[in-house]
């Protein structure tokens, strides 16, 4: 390991302690600001973490989500919590094992289409069973779990996806996504076994996101189909990662966290033109910042050492 | 890693640490003294707009003007004028959360007034509860109203539970069935989500204690564009009742496929959205005697009032059940206000325990579970209005009337 | 024979859906997350004729269509040209038109709520039944069909007879050779945006006959429009009308036969398989 490794290790620990001094503000305005900007971290970064290298766009993260959901609110009364964190990670990992199984022959859009019809199908079949086996009415999980847990908790999940992301950059896994990533058909040709290391990563993607799903669970208190499958974790999910730059492993937390704030300000200032508001900047974004905020940088950095140089 | 990278993630992080702390000077608004802040979330985009833009946000503007044009709240200290605070909670609960909190920390607001829909408003409870909001629920049908209430001291519930809903509509065709006006056979379809499956598991042993055949029993998914099979499908059981737990967009949906269909039963409910004036609007005399959830005594002079009063001030028509309900909600929030006198939450929680209110629908009261005992439970279209046939305990109920045909 | 009927009417209601996008994504390369609030625009304007001034949707076609067309072809020129030209490879554009029209999706949610509120609209229209073999079915839905072949036929013979139709095919084919043989691949790229967004909007209309639509329901019919032109394959008018009806047919077919709980599980799942042994949808080609 290398000096400038574990300084940056120490910066990012340092960082995380940061973070994780938030509740005792006290203010539940920010506790409740901060989950949601800590698993839409911990979701974008997981996601990344298989589609940064790869350049596979997955919409799938809301059926994984609702799938760990929808396994602590089936299981809350019967199986202890932490147990049921362990089902989520292995229900979500096994499915996206399936998935990742399934669609290595589809690559670009059909991929992402792919996904997206997958999603909605594990959410309807996951309603249809409910509606007829699982006897109950609504499910309900009430627990005494408050916001403050739930932020340390998608906290503490955060680091542990940071630190796999950064080992997984370190291994072969990680050498053989990258070159995956430029050129399949190289990779393949280079002895590296592509679809193993696709399919792996994407169940460290799509566990993690279960795992999301369960943590938020006690927060929602009340699941239906609707909230826990919500297509639109997925697209925000994608959105964020692009925005921040999905190439790096820090890339995606930098567009959640602006992205979040942005959001919760056209929230409360335009309450009622939110949404036109929320277009224009997203256009804005899209047309000012083309390779996601760390490219900007990336650019910002290089001119200035290109000037200092010169 | 690099030196380069390095330098990177220091800039990258000073870029993201700036936008944190120059956030709250933004969203902080300013506080002003003297009004009384109401808080309200609740959908204007996402999948219950719909719902919420018929039955929730009028009411609430028409209260709010309502109040102020008497002068204000009239406290202890002289009146106070109410400034309405309004969030959009896209549907989503985390929205709904995260408003609950701002309206709490960052508006300041005196009174946070419960959002709209079963989920977002359970999935709000806890944040009401812990900041010690009172939360006067209306659009919550749920049989867990004594657990969440136990959980939940400050949680108030006006519209219902599920079970009495499916009570009163298995009631209905079994009294049909009893005088000998249609035979025993139900066909029962439910949308496939949290309300509709709720009333559909309560329903079944329900329609069958009262001596119901349920001989078609199917769900369809939300968001099914072609409901001709689901209906074609109860049509060939021979039903003498249709009982559809339905939501909005299939609810009009299944009204136009049974006429397509000539679905001929002497008793047709469906459950949300039924008793709106869109669906009269858009079907006209078809719909005469179709039954839906809700309903309200619309010959009551103070109905009559309130809806023209809704009607004037919002542009719009209030619905048949939960629109008056609504405002009732905050006629009994400001009675209470009143009575203590100033914004003091936790009294105003005790008061609402204890005392009833005179509203548009009549005295509420809750009860020790801080439930709503008495409310309507079954509309029925007749002659271009939604009469309330069945309630716990309101007055004003008509006859029930039988389907004929859809001309 | 009902299933079979139903199921049809069903799926000329998905073409409808699903055409215009087709012609975007095909030939301009635009994956147009905003195509199912201009479909919802399209209902809201036919909504709106016909309330305010009793014109029929069927008539109100030749107003919506026009309009339609104008818009989506300034959307073009403004928002996705600068895309298109600074994209480096096919795979970004792509990356790049998901994000700008996903922010175009919200900012039309946001003008049609400012416009027409979040309230349900719907009205009867031609909701009288016809009979077909002995069974009822809603007379909009038939003509909506009708529409929709219509629609299919004249963009078939179009494509495949007129000279700036086998441009299209062309450019859909080959951006960079249609450029190589003097085709403007530019002109023609907004031509079929503006094109698609057309059917779409005039695909709304006709839907708004028989469906509740609101300012926020879009993204359902988003979603049910990208699976059905991938299932037929992305470029190919053909292939999505097989898809349509294959998927309007399942769909009534599980509905009637087995659960309605099930159809869209069922319909996802027939889009998986297909996926999954024809990985480039019904009628498309392997794109290198």
């Amino acid at each position: 390991m290398s000096q400038a490794e574990i300084r940056n290790l120490l910066v990012a620990a340092a960082l995380l302690c940061v973070a994780a001094l938030l509740p005792l503000t006290g203010d539940g305005y920010y506790i409740a600001l901060g989950v949601t900007i800590a698993m839409y971290t911990v979701l974008a970064t997981s996601w990344a973490l298989f589609s940064g290298p790869t350049h596979y766009i997955s919409l799938a993260t809301a059926a994984f989500y609702g799938l760990g959901t929808y396994t602590v609110a089936l299981g809350i009364d019967v199986v202890p919590y932490w147990l049921l964190l362990v089902i989520a990670l292995v229900v979500g990992a096994v499915a996206a094992g399936l998935v990742g199984l399934a669609t290595l022959r589809l690559s670009g859009v059909y991929f992402v289409i792919f996904t997206l019809g997958l999603a909605e199908m594990i959410r309807q079949v996951v309603t249809w069973v409910q509606n007829n086996f699982a006897g109950h009415r609504g499910l309900y999980v009430l627990t005494d779990i408050t916001e403050e847990i739930i932020y340390w908790e998608l906290l503490g999940l955060a680091a542990l996806v940071f630190l796999a992301g950064w080992l997984i950059n370190r291994s072969r896994l990680g050498f053989a996504l990258r070159i995956i990533g430029n050129d399949e058909v190289v990779a393949a040709h280079s002895g590296i076994d592509t679809a193993r290391a696709k399919v792996l990563l994407f169940m460290v993607s799509g566990g993690v996101a279960a795992v999301v799903g369960a943590l938020m669970a006690p927060r929602w208190t009340y699941i239906e189909p609707s909230l826990a499958f919500t297509p639109l974790i997925s697209f925000t999910v994608v959105i964020m990662a692009l925005l921040g730059g999905a190439g790096r492993l820090w890339g995606p937390v930098i567009g959640v966290v602006p992205f979040a704030i942005l959001w919760e300000i056209t929230s409360a200032q335009f309450p009622n033109q939110r949404s036109l508001l929320l277009g224009i900047a997203f256009l804005l974004i899209v047309y000012a910042i083309p390779n996601g905020i760390i490219g900007r940088v990336e650019d910002l950095v290089r001119r200035v050492r290109q000037r200092r140089e010169a | 890693m690099k030196r380069r990278d390095a330098l990177k993630l220091t800039t990258a992080t000073t870029l993201a640490a700036a936008g944190t702390l120059a956030a709250p000077a933004i969203l902080r608004s300013t506080r002003a003294a003297g009004p009384i802040r109401i808080g309200a979330v609740a959908p204007k985009t996402g999948p219950l707009a719909g719902g919420a833009t018929v039955s929730h946000w009028p009411n609430i503007y028409l209260w709010v003007e309502q109040v102020n044009a008497r002068g204000g709240l009239q406290l202890a200290d002289g009146p106070a004028m109410v400034e309405l605070i309004e969030y959009d909670d896209q549907t989503n609960p985390g929205e709904t959360i995260q408003a609950v909190q701002r309206l709490a920390n960052q508006d300041d607001a005196h009174f946070i007034l419960a959002p709209y829909g079963t989920g977002l408003n359970i999935a709000a409870a806890p944040i009401f509860d812990r900041l010690g909001y009172p939360q006067i629920a209306v659009t919550a049908i749920t049989d867990q109203i004594e657990e969440l209430a136990g959980n939940f001291p400050n949680m108030f519930f006006t519209l219902g539970s599920t079970t009495a809903f499916a009570s009163a509509v298995a009631e209905i065709v079994a009294g049909l069935r009893d005088s000998g006006q249609i035979g025993n056979r139900v066909a029962m379809v439910n949308v496939a989500d949290a309300f509709g499956i709720e009333l559909a598991a309560a329903g079944r042993p329900i329609f069958e204690a009262a001596g119901l055949e349920i001989v078609y029993d199917q769900s369809y998914p939300l968001g099914t564009q072609d409901l001709s099979p689901v209906v074609r499908g109860a049509k060939d059981s021979q039903p003498d009742a249709f009982v559809a737990w339905s939501y909005p967009p299939d609810t009009f949906g299944l009204a136009e496929q049974a006429m397509i269909e000539d679905l001929d039963v002497r008793a047709f409910y469906s459950a949300v959205a039924t008793c709106f004036p869109a669906y009269r609007d858009r079907f006209g005399a078809s719909i005469n005697n179709v039954l839906g959830a809700g309903g309200v005594n619309p010959t009551d002079p103070r109905f009559q009032e309130y809806a023209a009063a809704h009607q004037e001030v919002t542009g719009q028509e209030p619905d048949y059940w939960a629109s008056a309900t609504t405002y009732s909600s905050l006629q009994i929030l400001e009675q209470a206000i009143e009575a203590i006198g100033e914004p003091d939450r936790a009294g105003v929680s005790e008061y609402l325990k204890a005392n009833t209110f005179d509203t548009v629908l009549g005295d509420i009261a809750f009860n020790e579970h801080n439930n709503n005992e008495r409310y309507w439970t079954c509309g029925q279209w007749q002659d271009g209005v939604f009469h309330g046939v069945a309630s716990t305990g309101r007055e004003g109920a008509v006859d029930v009337r039988l389907k004929e045909g859809w001309a | 024979m009902d299933i079979l009927i139903a199921g049809l009417l069903l799926g000329g209601t998905y073409a409808l859906i699903a055409m215009g996008l087709n012609l975007q994504y095909g030939v301009a390369r635009i994956m147009n997350l905003a195509n199912g609030e201009l479909l919802v625009a399209g209902g809201f304007a036919a909504f709106w004729i016909y309330t305010s001034g009793q014109v029929s949707p069927l008539a109100a076609i030749v107003l919506v269509a026009p309009a339609a067309f104008v818009l989506n072809w300034l959307i073009y020129r403004v928002m996705l040209r600068p895309l298109v030209n600074r994209a480096r490879s096919r795979g970004q554009l792509e990356v790049d038109s998901i994000l700008a029209t996903f922010g175009l999706s919200f900012i039309l949610v946001g003008v049609m709520l400012a416009i027409f509120g979040g309230d349900y609209f719907s009205y009867s229209y031609l909701a009288t039944p016809v009979t077909l073999f002995g069974s009822n079915f809603g007379l909009n839905r038939v003509v909506a069909f009708l529409m929709a072949s219509l629609i299919a036929l004249a963009l078939f013979l179009w494509l495949n007879l007129s000279r700036p139709g086998m441009a299209i095919r062309a450019v859909s084919v080959s951006p960079e050779s249609a450029q190589l043989v003097g085709i403007d691949v530019r002109r023609l790229s907004a031509l079929a945006f503006a094109l698609g967004g057309a059917v779409t909007a005039v695909g709304g209309a006709l839907i708004s006959t028989f469906l509740t639509l609101d300012a926020s329901i879009g993204i359902l019919f988003t979603m049910k429009a990208l699976i059905i032109v991938i299932m037929g394959g992305v470029g190919d008018i053909r292939g999505t009308i097989v898809a349509a009806l294959i998927l309007g047919l399942a769909e009534t077919l599980v509905a009637t036969v087995i659960d309605p709980g099930l159809t869209l599980a069922a319909a996802y799942l027939m889009f998986i398989l297909i996926l999954l042994f024809r990985p480039q949808g019904l009628f498309g080609r392997r794109t290198l």
